[in-house]
């Protein structure tokens, strides 16, 4: 019932006491939407406010330079090559590991054993607590596990292995929604040809999920890039003047390298750390875009 | 049975024991989490009595007379959080009141993605939008603002975690069912005394795990204190000075030059274990709130 309405039928039925009172409750609500909209608001002219500065800070920085030299104590001369090549690396062997892992999970959860098992409960439960822990304590398993115990010492791949534990959770449910969204009569119908259930999930329920499965990949991904505190905690290195060689390398990332340019006293760091942002915000928007896109084509086929 | 019937049917066993070690490897990383955290805390134990590492309130393991007191550490985390809480709470609430009660379909499908970009930035993004705006702003409204300091860090966290707070709360409360709001409707309640004292108080069990999530996570957040609220562990209300938070602090030593085996590296594993339990605690509170006190309707 519209507000005018409601106060037409109680003018009918009460006094004119009524009628001003119950304007004035309308009158609340009036205010109390604008308020809503207005948390929203201040919430969207933030991110405008933050996209705003940090371009400002950053655009006089965005030079070639940036993409080709390798860190140094002269801003002019420094540049995040070796941070674009270890984001790459590590996003790649990131993905090498847990994009198959995740799969694996999430195939034996949702195909293999039913989902009261209790197998499948206690890893659920597990799984939503896994994504409870701040990524910094990932940072302090990565660390004593595969640096110290496993010897890897602070190399690309003790990083991509702690990168692949954090984002394990998010692959295993984003694929096992995928390969919900099957419908069965599609195992049904292999079944009845006598294929044998490993033979229905590589030919026909994973074909069918794997755009939902890869948009959840690249958006697990997208969440790894941006993470600096369990790359710190592992010790990854900001001063690195070196192409990578061997997975065994020393390296840093996009987010390790701005942090130190932002925590470097110098106003020409910290510009330089805005340009940095500026790359890393533009490789994120790519990855969101290209998720966006492939949920939108998944939807297409059911 | 023929040749190629138990081969395949081999490889059957073989795919599905793989598939089991892939799940079960999730478990396996919460044991290593635990295990890595208890071994190296232990070792803390044996030379810092647990009750000097819980009340102690001064906390100086880099200076050459050792203190292990963790409270300045964990009075500076809560104060940050806390701060955080004082921003995200309100507007996302309000948020989500909006976006489930008031916003066309239309509205809501703009809003709500656009909102979700700020859960999407790097929070390495926000740490420096705290130190080079925020903290400059602050100081010109209150001069006595140091360059590292707890509201900044509060303020950026607070907005960081709106969406997450706005979009929880709002599908707790989308999640009441209709006939509620038309009971209510029907006793002549405008629609802000529908929202207010009906949905709210139904969904108030997804709002509060809501509010106890973001805490959580603002409690484990660490670049965005790392950069801007300061590495001093002290104890202080005043959030417009320089704490330092158990996060920044393993950062802090994790950015150091810190030998295996050495106390300062055994540090940041027992101030990591008191994060970690203190996130699960509140992680299982969440959790339980959701379970125990939904309004089950139907």
């Amino acid at each position: 019932m519209s507000s005018t309405t409601q106060t037409i039928v109680a003018a009918r039925t009460f006094g004119s006491e009524q009628v001003s009172n119950l304007r004035r409750r309308h009158a609340y609500g009036r205010v109390f939407e604008a308020l809503g909209l207005a948390a929203i608001m201040i919430g969207l002219l933030f991110l405008v406010v933050l996209l705003f500065d940090v371009i400002v800070d950053g655009l006089p920085w965005l030079r070639p330079q940036l993409f080709t030299e390798f860190p140094s104590r002269f801003a002019e001369r420094s540049g995040m090559r070796s941070a674009l090549q270890g984001t790459f690396w590590m996003m790649l062997i990131t993905a090498a590991i847990a994009f198959p892992l995740g799969v694996s999970a999430a195939i034996y959860l949702e195909e293999y054993i039913s989902r009261d098992h209790w197998y499948a409960r206690i890893i659920e439960i597990n799984i939503s607590n896994l994504a409870g822990v701040p990524s910094i304590i990932y940072g302090l398993l990565g660390l004593g596990l595969f640096v110290r115990y496993m010897g890897l010492g602070r190399s690309l791949l003790a990083g991509a292995l702690t990168m692949a534990l954090l984002v394990l959770p998010i692959i295993i449910v984003a694929a096992r929604e995928a390969l919900r969204a099957v419908p069965s009569s599609q195992r049904q119908a292999a079944y009845a040809l006598g294929a044998t259930r490993w033979q229905v999930t590589r030919d026909h329920v994973l074909p069918s999920a794997m755009s939902g499965i890869l948009t959840g990949v690249i958006l697990a991904l997208s969440r790894a890039i941006g993470e600096t505190a369990p790359l710190i905690t592992i010790g990854a290195l900001t001063y690195i003047a070196f192409d990578l060689r061997s997975p065994l390398d020393i390296f840093t990332v996009m987010p390790i390298q701005i942090f130190n340019w932002i925590s470097l006293p110098q106003r020409e760091f910290s510009a330089l750390a805005a340009a940095g942002i500026v790359v890393l915000m533009v490789v994120l928007l790519t990855m969101n875009s290209l998720a966006i896109i492939m949920r939108q084509r998944m939807r297409k086929q059911w | 049975m023929n040749l190629t019937q138990k081969s395949r049917r081999l490889d059957e066993v073989a795919i599905s024991v793989f598939l089991f070690a892939a799940a079960t490897l999730s478990i396996l990383t919460t044991f290593g989490i635990v295990g890595v955290l208890i071994q190296e805390t232990w070792l803390f134990f044996q030379q810092v009595s647990i009750v000097e590492f819980l009340t102690g309130t001064r906390w100086t393991p880099l200076f050459v007379s050792k203190q292990f007191g963790v409270l300045p550490l964990v009075l500076g985390t809560f104060l940050v959080a806390i701060g955080a809480m004082l921003v995200s709470v309100p507007l996302g609430l309000m948020a989500a009141i909006y976006l489930a009660e008031y916003a066309s379909d239309r509205v809501r499908a703009i809003l709500k993605p656009v909102l979700e970009v700020l859960a999407g930035i790097p929070t390495v993004v926000y740490g420096y939008f705290a130190l080079t705006f925020v903290t400059p702003l602050l100081k010109s409204v209150f001069p006595e603002t140091q360059t590292f300091n707890a509201a900044s860090a509060s303020i950026v966290m607070g907005v960081m975690l709106l969406p997450m707070v706005a979009s929880i709360s709002e599908d707790a409360l989308a999640a009441v069912p209709r006939s509620l709001r038309e009971a209510a409707y029907g006793l002549g309640g405008t629609k802000l005394e529908v929202s207010t004292q009906v949905v709210v108080p139904a969904a108030l069990s997804g709002i509060v795990a809501a509010f106890v999530l973001a805490l959580s996570r603002a409690v484990g957040e660490t670049m965005i204190v790392a950069i801007a609220a300061g590495q001093q562990p002290k104890i202080t209300f005043n959030p417009l000075q320089s704490i330092e938070t158990m996060t920044a602090y393993i950062v802090q030593i994790s950015l150091g030059d810190t030998p295996h085996g050495t106390i300062a590296y055994q540090t940041i594993f027992a101030v990591g274990s008191l994060l970690f339990v203190l996130t699960l605690i509140m992680n299982l509170i969440s959790y339980y709130v959701t379970r125990r006190f939904r309004e089950v309707y139907e």
